[in-house]
C-alpha cells in the first residue's frame, strides 16, 4: 500500500495517471449511470459499449491503410458510440416494438465490424484483450485531457438538464404534454451515455465498462430514493472503488479492470444487504409493537 | 362560455381497425362529465386525440379553440398511477413540479414562485407534508392524489382523469369524490371511468364511448341503454366466439 501511495504522488507516474483517469470517469459513472439505471436502459449502454469496437477497429484500419494519422482510436470510438446511440434512440422512440431486436443487432454488428477491421489492419500490434478488459495502466497524459474534457461536457449537460431529463425518464407522455421535446432529450441522454461509455472503455474495457456504469449507480439508487442523492453517492462509491481497485491491482499485480469491478460488486452487495437488514429490523420492531 | 373540447366528425383508425367513427362531441367549459364505455371501446384513444398524442384520420378537434397539440397545455392530465415504473427514484415534489416544466427557465431550476404553486397543489389534494417523500413509497391512493396535484400545478382550465379509482379501495375513493366535488366548482372536469357509482355521485352528464360516441344524462341510463352501450358490440368483439354468458359478463359496475 505504501508503495502505491508513493507512486500516486509521483507526478506523471503510470499509477498517478490511472488514478486521475478513474477519478474523472467516476463522476461520469455516478451521474450518467444513475439516469441509465433509473430509466432501465442498461442493456442499451451494453450494446453501445460493444459497438464502440467498430469505431476503434475502423480508426486502426484507416491509419494502416489510408495513412489517416489523425484518426486516433478514441475518435473512432466516440463516433461509433454516438452513431449507435442515435440508431437505438430513433428505433426506441418511433418503432418501439422492435427495440430489443435493434439493440442486439447494433451490439453484434458493431463487434463483428470491429473485429474484421482489426483483422485487416496489418500494422495492428495492440492486443484485443486490452479493448475487452481495459488498459488503465497504459493511459497517456493526452488521453487524460480528452477524458477530462469529455467528462466535463457530459456532467455539465446532465446537471443543466436535470429536471427535463428526469421528467422524460419518469413520464415521457406527461413531459410531452408540457411541451418538452421528448425525442431530443431522450437522444441527448443516450448520447451522453454513449460518451461516458467511451470514457469507460479506456478505463475498464468494453466488457467491463457496463458493469462500472451500472454497479455504483445501482448501489446509490438502492440506498436513496432521490435521483441527485443517488448521483452523489454513486460518484463517491465509484471514486473509492476505482482508487482501491487500482491500489489492489498494483500491489498484487492483477489486471486493474476486474479488480475495480469486483470491488464495485462487493459494495453493491453490501448496500443491498444493509437495506435488507434495515427492512428486517423495521418489520420485526413492528411485530414487537403489535 | 366556449367549448373546452370539441370534436367534429372525427374518425380514427389503428392500422385497418376503425377505433372511432364519426365522433362529434362538445364539452362546455365549466362542465363536469364522465366518460364510460367498455375496454377497447376507444376511451383512451379519445383522450389521446384530445391531448394531441394521436392524430385523427379526418374531422377536426379543438381544445379551447386551439389545435390539440397546443391546447393540451391548458389540460391537466392525470394518468393511471399503474402506468409508472414503481421503483423510479423521484420525490413527490419533483413529480408535482413537472406541472411547471413548460415554464422552466433556461437555467433549468424551478423558481420559488413555481414551488409555491406546487405547495398549494399539495394542500388542495390534502397531501401537505409528503413533499419530500419518495413517490415509490406511497400507497396507490396517495399516488393518485400526487398525480392530481401535478395536474393542478399546471394551472389547468380542464382536468382530464383516466380511471382515477382503478385499484384504490373504498375509503380512498370516498376522499377522492370529495376532492373532485370541490375541484369541479372551479375547473372543467372530464373523468374516464368504469365505475358507474362514482359517476352518479359526481355528475349527471355521461359520454358513452364505444366506437361511436353518444351523450346521455345519467338519469336516462336505464338497464337497456347501458346494456346497449356496453354489451352489444362488446359481445360481438370479445365474447361471441368463446361462449361466455354475454350480458352478465359485460354489465359494468352494477
Amino acid at each position: 500500500m505504501s508503495a502505491f501511495l508513493r507512486e500516486v504522488f509521483t507526478p506523471g507516474s503510470i499509477v498517478q495517471l490511472a488514478t486521475l483517469a478513474s477519478l474523472i470517469a467516476s463522476v461520469n459513472f455516478g451521474v450518467v449511470g444513475t439516469y441509465v439505471v433509473a430509466r432501465r436502459i442498461t442493456y442499451i449502454a451494453a450494446a453501445i459499449a460493444h459497438s464502440v469496437l467498430a469505431g476503434i477497429g475502423f480508426a486502426v484500419f484507416a491509419r494502416a491503410h489510408f495513412g489517416w494519422d489523425w484518426c486516433v482510436p478514441v475518435l473512432g470510438a466516440i463516433v461509433a458510440a454516438v452513431v449507435s446511440a442515435v440508431i437505438i434512440g430513433y428505433v426506441s422512440l418511433y418503432l418501439r416494438e422492435r427495440e430489443d431486436t435493434i439493440i442486439s443487432v447494433v451490439w453484434a454488428v458493431g463487434m463483428s465490424a470491429g473485429l474484421l477491421f482489426l483483422y485487416y489492419s496489418p500494422g495492428f500490434n495492440g492486443n484485443l484483450e486490452s479493448f475487452l478488459v481495459g488498459s488503465i495502466l497504459y493511459i497517456a497524459p493526452a488521453d487524460l485531457w480528452i477524458m477530462g474534457a469529455l467528462g466535463l461536457v457530459v456532467v455539465l449537460l446532465c446537471l443543466f438538464f436535470y429536471n427535463p431529463l428526469m421528467a422524460v425518464c419518469f413520464d415521457e407522455e406527461f413531459a410531452r404534454l408540457r411541451g418538452v421535446n421528448v425525442p431530443l432529450y431522450y437522444l441527448l441522454l443516450l448520447i451522453l451515455t454513449s460518451l461516458s461509455v467511451v470514457l469507460l472503455v479506456q478505463l475498464a474495457g468494453i466488457v467491463l465498462a457496463i458493469a462500472l456504469i451500472v454497479l455504483p449507480a445501482a448501489a446509490g439508487l438502492h440506498a436513496t430514493g432521490k435521483l441527485w442523492h443517488a448521483m452523489c453517492l454513486a460518484t463517491a462509491l465509484a471514486m473509492i472503488q476505482s482508487t482501491l481497485g487500482i491500489a489492489w491491482s498494483y500491489s498484487v499485480e492483477i489486471p486493474a479492470g476486474p479488480a475495480i469491478i469486483l470491488l464495485s460488486a462487493a459494495s453493491y452487495l453490501a448496500v443491498f444487504g444493509w437495506k435488507a437488514w434495515q427492512s428486517l429490523q423495521a418489520s420485526s420492531s413492528l411485530t414487537r409493537r403489535s | 362560455m366556449g367549448a373546452a373540447i370539441e370534436f367534429q366528425h372525427a374518425n380514427f383508425r389503428y392500422r385497418d381497425v376503425s377505433v372511432l367513427t364519426d365522433v362529434s362531441l362538445r364539452v362546455e367549459e365549466g362542465e363536469c362529465v364522465a366518460m364510460i364505455g367498455p375496454n377497447g371501446g376507444g376511451k383512451s384513444t379519445l383522450l389521446k386525440l384530445a391531448l394531441g398524442l394521436l392524430k385523427t384520420e379526418s374531422g377536426t378537434i379543438q381544445v379551447f379553440d386551439h389545435a390539440p397539440h397546443t391546447g393540451c397545455r391548458l389540460i391537466g392530465y392525470v394518468p393511471q398511477h399503474l402506468h409508472f415504473d414503481p421503483k423510479f427514484p423521484i420525490t413527490c415534489m419533483e413529480v408535482v413540479l413537472m406541472g411547471r416544466l413548460d415554464r422552466l427557465p433556461w437555467w433549468g431550476r424551478y423558481p420559488a414562485a413555481d414551488r409555491e404553486i406546487a405547495h398549494e397543489s399539495f394542500r388542495r389534494v390534502g397531501l401537505t407534508g409528503l413533499e419530500e417523500r419518495p413517490f415509490a413509497a406511497l400507497s396507490g391512493g396517495q399516488k393518485q392524489r400526487v398525480l392530481i396535484a401535478r395536474a393542478l400545478c399546471t394551472e389547468p382550465r380542464l382536468l382530464l382523469l383516466d380511471e382515477p379509482t382503478a385499484n384504490v379501495d373504498l375509503t380512498v375513493e370516498e376522499r377522492f369524490v370529495e376532492l373532485l366535488e370541490e375541484l369541479r366548482q372551479k375547473i372543467t372536469i372530464v373523468l374516464v371511468t368504469h365505475d358507474l357509482g362514482l359517476v352518479e355521485r359526481l355528475t349527471d352528464q355521461v359520454i358513452c364511448v364505444n366506437r361511436r360516441v353518444h351523450r346521455h344524462r345519467v338519469s336516462d341510463l336505464d338497464g337497456d341503454t347501458l346494456r346497449q352501450i356496453y354489451s352489444a358490440e362488446l359481445r360481438e368483439q370479445h365474447f361471441g366466439s368463446c361462449g361466455c354468458p354475454p350480458v352478465t359478463a359485460a354489465t359494468p359496475g352494477t
